[in-house]
Formats: C-alpha cells, sequence, structure tokens
C-alpha cells in the first residue's frame, strides 16, 4: 500500500514535470533546428537560426528598446513606491488609507485595460504613440508593486535610527538617501528587479502605445505573423536565457544575504 | 498601523506621498475617466448609449464575454486539480533539501517570455507538431488531429502557466501549516482521508482562494494565450477589445467593452475580497 502510493506520487510528479516543460523543450530543441521548419523530425544541431537573430537589426534593437524602457520604467517606480512607501509609513496623513488604497488600486485592473485608458487618453491630447508612452504605462503597472513591498518592509526600528539620525543634526533628504534607503536595500532590489521582468515581458501596453520603435516582444508577435518558424524559437530561447539571467542573479544576491 | 512617529511633518510627507498620487491619477484614474466618457459616445458622433445597447443585444459581442467566462472557469479548475497534488508532493513527499531545487524547476519556464509561451505551445500543437508527430508514429491515430486553434489549445496554455502559479501558492500555503495540525488529528482518530478533508483543505483554502482570484484576473484579461493559440474561431472578450481597435479604429466601442470587462472583474474581486486583505507585515 505505501509503495503504492510512493509510484503514485513518483508518476504523478514526473507527468506534471513533463507537462511543464513539454513547450520549454520543444522550443530550444527547434531553435537549433537546420532545415525551415521548427517541427519533427529534428534536423539539426545548427546555429545558423541564432545567426539570423542576431544579424536583425528589427531585433537586436528592439532588445535595446525593451532594457531601456524596462531599467528606467522600474527606476522610476521604485523611486515613486519608495517616497510614498515611507511618506505613509512615517506620518499620520489625513485619508490615508483612502490614499494608499488608490496607488494600489491598479493591481486588480488588466493589462489591456490600463493600456486601453492611456490609449485614449494619450490619443484625445495629442501624445504620440512612443516608447516613452509604453513606459509610463510600464510605471502605472508596477508602482503599485514597488510601493506594497517598499510599505510591507517600514518597520518600527527602522523609525527609531531615522529618529536619531534627525536628531543629529540630519536633513530630511539625508536621512533618507543616507539612512532610510541603505537599511531598506533588499526590499528596493526586489522592487526594482520585479519591476524589471515584468516590464521586459510586457506586451499588450507596449502593442498598444508604441509605433515605429517598440519592445522586443512586440516586434516577437510581429514574426509570429510569418506563422512558425526556427527563427521565432531562437530569439524566444535567447529571451528565456535572459529571463534565467535575471532570476539566477537575485537568487544570488538574496541567498547570500540570507545567508550572512 | 500608521506609527507614532512624527504626527505632521509639514509639507514633507506630502512631497515623499505626492509623485506617486498624481501619477497614479494622471495615468490610472484620468484614463480610466477618459475611457468612460469615450464609451458613451460614438466613433465620430455626441453622446449615446449605443456602444452598451450593440453588446446586450448583438449575440456576437456578448458571446465573447461568455467565452471568457467559461474558459476562466475551465482553466481554474483544471489547474487547481492539477496543482494541488502536485504542490502536496513537494511540500510533504520530497526530503527538505531538495524542495527549493524542485520547486525552482517546477517554476522555471515560467520565465520565458510569455509572448514566446504561447507560440511554444503552438510548436508542441500544430498541425506536424510534437504531439501529432508522436501520436501517428505510435499508430494511435493515422491522420494528424487539429490541436491548434481551438478551445483546447486556449486551455492548454492557459493551464501550463496556471499550473504553475497556483503550486506556488498552495505550496507556500501547505508550508505554513504546523505539523501538530495532522498528529493532533491522528491522535484524536481521523484516517489520513478525513484528515486531508478536515483539516489541510479548509486550512488551505485561503491560498487555493488567492491562485484562484489571480487565474481569473490574468486569464479573463489575456489577449495573447487565445490569440494565439484559439485562433479567431471563437472569439473571446480581450479579442473582441482588440479587434475594435485594429481593424476599425473604433475607440468608443473598444472602451465599452473594457469598461464591462473591469466591471465583470470588480464583482469577482468583491466576491474573493475577505481572502484577499493584503496585509502590512
Amino acid at each position: 500500500m505505501r509503495s503504492a502510493i510512493r509510484l503514485a506520487t513518483v508518476i504523478y510528479a514526473v507527468l506534471i514535470y513533463g507537462f511543464i516543460f513539454l513547450p520549454v523543450v520543444t522550443l530550444v530543441l527547434f531553435s537549433f533546428q537546420a532545415t525551415s521548419f521548427p517541427i519533427p523530425p529534428f534536423s539539426g544541431p545548427s546555429l545558423r537560426w541564432y545567426q539570423a537573430v542576431l544579424g536583425d537589426t528589427r531585433l537586436t534593437s528592439a532588445l535595446l528598446n525593451s532594457l531601456l524602457v524596462a531599467v528606467i520604467s522600474s527606476a522610476v517606480a521604485t523611486l515613486l513606491g519608495f517616497l510614498a512607501a515611507w511618506g505613509f509609513a512615517r506620518f499620520r496623513l489625513p485619508a490615508s488609507a483612502l490614499m494608499r488604497g488608490l496607488i494600489t488600486l491598479p493591481l486588480t485592473v488588466s493589462y489591456l485595460i490600463i493600456g486601453m485608458g492611456l490609449l485614449v487618453l494619450f490619443n484625445s491630447i495629442g501624445f504620440p504613440k512612443s516608447l516613452s508612452a509604453a513606459g509610463i504605462g510600464h510605471v502605472v503597472i508596477n508602482l503599485p508593486l514597488c510601493f506594497a513591498i517598499l510599505y510591507s518592509q517600514m518597520g518600527e526600528h527602522q523609525a527609531n535610527i531615522e529618529r536619531a539620525a534627525r536628531d543629529l543634526g540630519a536633513k530630511e533628504w539625508q536621512v533618507l538617501t543616507l539612512v532610510t534607503a541603505p537599511m531598506l536595500w533588499p526590499a528596493l532590489f526586489a522592487s526594482f528587479f520585479l519591476s524589471m521582468t515584468f516590464s521586459w515581458d510586457e506586451f499588450v501596453i507596449s502593442f498598444l502605445l508604441t509605433r515605429f520603435e517598440t519592445t522586443l516582444p512586440v516586434e516577437i508577435w510581429n514574426l509570429l505573423r510569418s506563422g512558425l518558424n526556427p527563427k521565432t524559437n531562437a530569439v524566444g530561447s535567447l529571451v528565456f536565457l535572459v529571463s534565467i539571467a535575471f532570476v539566477l542573479l537575485f537568487e544570488l544576491v538574496f541567498f547570500r544575504k540570507s545567508r550572512s | 498601523m500608521t506609527q507614532s512617529a512624527n504626527a505632521s511633518g509639514g509639507a514633507v510627507p506630502w512631497v515623499a506621498v505626492g509623485p506617486a498620487l498624481l501619477w497614479t491619477l494622471a495615468f490610472f484614474a484620468a484614463p480610466f475617466i477618459a475611457m468612460a466618457l469615450v464609451s458613451v459616445t460614438v466613433k465620430g458622433g455626441g453622446f449615446s448609449l449605443a456602444n452598451y445597447q450593440q453588446f446586450f443585444t448583438d449575440p456576437s459581442y456578448y458571446r465573447a464575454l461568455f467565452n471568457s467566462l467559461e474558459v476562466t472557469a475551465l482553466v481554474t479548475v483544471i489547474s487547481i486539480l492539477l496543482a494541488y497534488p502536485f504542490a502536496w508532493i513537494l511540500a510533504e513527499q520530497i526530503p527538505e533539501r531538495w524542495q527549493r531545487l524542485a520547486l525552482i524547476l517546477a517554476i522555471l519556464p515560467f520565465w520565458t517570455s510569455y509572448v514566446v509561451r504561447s507560440y511554444s505551445w503552438l510548436l508542441v500543437l500544430a498541425e506536424k507538431g510534437v504531439v501529432n508527430n508522436t501520436l501517428v508514429q505510435l499508430g494511435l491515430i493515422s491522420e494528424p488531429i487539429q490541436l491548434a486553434n481551438t478551445r483546447f489549445a486556449t486551455v492548454t496554455g492557459f493551464v501550463h502557466f496556471f499550473v504553475m502559479l497556483l503550486t506556488l501558492t498552495i505550496f507556500a500555503n501547505l508550508k505554513q501549516l504546523s505539523p501538530s495540525y495532522r498528529k493532533a488529528a491522528a491522535d484524536l482518530g481521523a484516517g489520513p482521508v478525513r484528515t486531508f478533508l478536515h483539516i489541510i483543505l479548509p486550512l488551505t483554502l485561503p491560498g487555493i482562494m488567492v491562485g484562484a482570484f489571480l487565474t481569473f484576473v490574468l486569464a479573463t484579461g489575456d489577449y495573447i494565450t487565445p490569440q494565439i493559440l484559439g485562433g479567431n474561431n471563437e472569439l473571446l472578450m480581450p479579442q473582441l477589445i482588440m479587434l475594435q481597435i485594429g481593424r476599425r479604429g473604433d475607440f468608443p466601442l473598444a472602451s465599452a467593452l473594457s469598461i464591462l470587462l473591469m466591471l465583470v472583474v470588480t464583482v469577482a474581486y468583491l466576491a474573493c475580497a475577505r481572502w484577499l486583505k493584503i496585509e502590512r507585515a
């Protein structure tokens, strides 16, 4: 009986792992396909589709655009989230709960609707479709997240250290930059990192708000119109690699921290 | 909640919270108001409720909302049924020191790009793709069967993503349970099945509800998965919205549909609200 349960457990786990990995393995395997269709039989390994990706200036410039939008929008979201979290945690403000609710509200609205709203607004005031427009949208989706993370980390013991710094003559901005920010750096890093991954992967807002210059997910979407193509596999595998690198970096930084 | 810190700091707190508030008002609240205003006009005309009227009277429009709800319900139920035993295996059956690795592996494909993930399923489910190829080779079918561009494909793509997400939330929930609950139940004479039904399941219900709500919000609002995997045979709500912008540039109708979709999600949020409190640590 015990070993039967054990066996069933192992089979179930293997099946689910298989289901989870099936598309990823297929994607990466056929990115090394030598012929023009990413379907069985496998005819590789060949690096021709990776060469095709790196030689495609539309894709490489879209990749740089994506990184640029991700870094700038995440920095803005983290900064605004940090300031707001500090303000709400350290001072008694009227209607504080209502304002905090407003800042976290975008978390419950889908990206499609946030993108649609910005499209309608920008269209009516004549703000052109651009990378900046998409970046503004990315701050909207990431600000609530950064705020929630940082607000949850503002504890009483930090407030005491801040008070000590003030007693010793530090000005508010000095307290923030020299005392509060260094104490909260893991939470700041986590906010920035999470925002980066969401912005890097975001499609629909960028799709609605950019036109000529666009981000990588939108450019990959354009590639999909040509049907199944090993080049899409290659660029998809590269994006996966970059994301894994992000995650590993995150793991390393936090693993080290939790050990020390 | 608010600490005993400075009760009032003059202008300082407003300088701190102001930018985030203004950003949210300008780029979240204002767009929403703009969308609401535009939704009660017709393209190139004045005030009109024609867009909402069209949605409720034209079957091809309200059908999209039903399709979305049906697909989401299917996805949520299947994902929970698949993820719960998997999370349980990870949390209870795997030795402690391998758990971290097992969990990281289980959610690794989570990090593939979202557009690429759907494309990968298209590769797997295509007419001459991996699944059809394998089935033909094994002699189980003689001709490839249509898997891509169906509701089945959309549901598969969604379930893949949400199994990973729900495994995470349920795993976290199971790990928080104290082993003494199980011991106490056993001491009082409950078997494994009764312990599960009366102790473990109710205690992990909040984790399941959080996961189910996330599934609901993310699946009803997603355009990519149904568009790439389901195709245009059967439209879901986000596809219908994008169709109004892409081909016709009909912002008023697209706005009305977006607001209706948001209302549906809000109702679901209110229904789950008691399990979804964001608390300060």
